[in-house]
């Protein structure tokens, strides 16, 4: 069910994640201001949007899931959500190593863009004690669907409020009037973007393969436990 | 702060490029441990029902 389409899925990433790794390397000219420590921009960067997305794709899922009853939309919402985290640990940890070259610091506490990712990031982190303490497996869906859409909604409200302390934040790389990067540079963060995106979907698709074939034999064995029993 | 040289710099870029892939490495293995325990119980259950 899950598992179409895995396999070209997971070649496309690759060789997106192949090329986004030759284009940072050997095309994306040394930044003036920060030279070869700018490479960590290409990771980091591609990884918070994703994980950003991402979360707010758990949101639009667990709409689906309340809206329609079928909880196959909160295994999709959970596994949007689960990624999620695991990229915002990258995130966070890229982002100090990033801080400690560029600033002499693995964390700024005054700087609103590192804080507002660690205060989503510690917000989803109670998805899960939430999620595993409801046995009922409707409650749990419904609960979890009522979180993921609360919390999805208050991360694009979480960005824009960033956005509007522009004075505090860090310089602008993106905006809708084309930002401070130049053409090759930008090329390559879309192309790492887009890989990013990739390995996310493909990632997604994983583990719903996995969790859909746990929950397709758990079935299989109670059936055949009831067989045996009569 | 200036820009740092580059063996130095290096160390971090590294760092930041290791801490991706160990992440989606330690994902994936996760993952497949799950996908082979999966198979090792369908067989198990292949065998009981024969």
């Amino acid at each position: 069910m899950y598992s179409k389409g895995l396999i070209p899925l997971a070649v496309a990433t690759v060789v997106a994640m192949g090329t986004a790794m030759a284009l940072i390397f050997f095309y994306a000219p040394l930044d003036a201001d920060q030279g070869f420590v700018q490479k960590i921009f290409y990771v980091h960067v591609p990884m918070a949007i994703v994980a950003l997305c991402g979360f707010v794709a758990g949101g639009i899922m667990a709409i689906k899931h309340l809206r329609t009853g079928d909880r196959s939309w909160d295994l999709r919402s959970y596994v949007a959500i689960h990624l999620s985290i695991i990229l915002g640990v990258g995130v966070l940890v890229t982002g100090a190593i990033w801080a400690k070259a560029s600033w002499g610091h693995w964390w700024v506490w005054d700087e609103p863009v590192l804080v507002s990712f660690l205060v989503v990031f510690l917000l989803y982190c109670v998805y899960y004690p939430l999620r595993f303490a409801i046995e009922d497996p409707e409650r749990q869906a419904r609960y979890s669907s009522v979180f993921a859409i609360a919390a999805g909604a208050f991360v694009p409200l979480n960005f824009m409020a960033v956005r509007l302390a522009e004075a505090y934040t860090h310089p602008r790389v993106l905006s809708q009037t084309g930002g401070s990067l130049p053409g090759d540079m930008r090329l390559t963060f879309l192309v790492a973007l887009a890989a990013m995106a990739l390995l996310f979907v493909t990632l997604w698709k994983l583990e719903l393969t996995a969790k859909h074939a746990s929950l397709q034999l758990k079935k299989l064995r109670r059936r055949l436990d009831a067989r045996v029993a009569a | 702060m200036p820009a740092l040289p580059l063996d130095e710099a290096g160390k971090y870029v590294a760092g930041a490029y290791v801490v991706f892939l160990a992440l989606i490495v330690v994902y994936v293995a996760i993952i497949a441990a799950k996908v082979a325990r999966i198979d090792r119980e369908l067989t198990r259950l292949a065998e009981e029902d024969e």
